[in-house]
């Protein structure tokens, strides 16, 4: 049972997400994480604002159970199914990573540069992550979907819409990763 | 009842994502830097599995288990939506290295700064309500 405290491998992770799919579908939901955002800002009112917002955001309400899951399952997997939290990145990543300031790289789970709690009070740090999380917001749904939705309900329904969204996440990634960042870091 | 059950596909849910690493600002990174098979491995492995289910309820009219047809919804025609809504993500994901469902499971790993990244991604889906009949779709 070690293996548990162990990072898990692909072919025990990607079956597993295959399956909290399924597990939805039996139940007559579509697996996808981004539509939550959404409905968070019916619930602070953006209804008033745009019609998007306007909706009886209870039909949603199953999904924010898995949100409130999700966030619990964080804390059990972090505190309690691990022995070490650092991840093991290939150290070609790692030496381009220190190159780039990323000292962290290989002994955290989160580079500490940009999620630390100190990293807040450097204004660079706190930019990045506010213009990363509106560009993930707007981008989702501009897409009508993320990650969950799109890489995993659309394509395992060969629908042609979720594989252009999807072209697009990995053209918008390696963008990032590879022009802007030497510019930013 | 059914709100237990939900609960918990999402604990399951967060619990492998976050013991995949597949909620690992670092893991993000090498996989967009073509730098290990592991990120492509969990996605690629999901998917042939999810095809296959999805190919199975459809092929045997599989009933939800409160005895509903199981439907899926194709998307809306477009390109331009989906391909520039796409890049956008893609930009922010490259970025703050999580996405809309790993941000949450980092909540509960303590990561006090994912806050700020979630209450931009809410503030993100805003503006896009508010610019919506503005673009082109």
């Amino acid at each position: 049972m070690n293996w548990i405290f162990e990072p898990w491998p692909w072919y025990i992770s990607g079956p597993l997400i295959a399956l909290i799919m399924l597990l939805l579908l039996l139940v007559g939901k579509n697996f996808g994480m981004s539509a939550n955002l959404r409905t968070m800002c019916t619930l602070c009112g953006a209804g008033k604002t745009a019609d998007f917002f306007k909706f009886d955001w209870k039909t949603q309400r199953w999904n924010l159970m898995v949100v409130i899951g999700a966030i619990i399952g964080g804390f059990i997997g972090s505190h309690f199914l691990s022995a070490e939290t650092a991840v093991t990145i290939n150290p070609n990543t790692v030496t381009d990573l220190q190159m780039l300031g990323f000292k962290s790289a290989g002994t955290a789970y989160l580079p500490t540069e940009l999620f630390d709690i100190t990293a807040l009070s450097n204004f660079k740090s706190l930019a990045l992550l506010v213009i990363g999380g509106i560009l993930v917001g707007f981008g989702a749904r501009y897409a009508g979907g993320c990650t969950s939705g799109h890489a995993i309900s659309g394509l395992s329904d060969l629908q042609i819409p979720s594989l252009i969204a999807v072209i697009g996440f990995f053209i918008g990634g390696l963008l990032m990763i590879h022009l802007i960042f030497p510019l930013i870091f | 009842m059914r709100t237990v059950f939900y609960l918990l596909i999402g604990v399951l849910f967060g619990i492998i994502m976050f013991k995949s690493e597949a909620a690992s600002w670092f893991r993000i990174y090498e996989m967009f830097k073509f730098e290990s098979f592991h990120m492509y491995g969990i996605i690629g492995s999901a998917l042939i599995l999810g095809i296959l289910i999805v190919q199975l309820i459809k092929r045997f009219k599989i009933k939800s288990v409160y005895g509903e047809r199981i439907v899926f919804t194709p998307k809306a025609p477009s390109f331009t939506r989906y391909m520039v809504g796409g890049i956008i993500f893609g930009l922010g994901w490259g970025l703050a290295g999580a996405c809309p469902g790993p941000m949450f499971t980092l909540v509960g790993v303590g990561y006090v700064s994912i806050l700020i990244v979630i209450a931009a991604a809410i503030f993100g889906t805003f503006l896009y309500g508010l610019l919506k009949d503005k673009l082109p779709h």
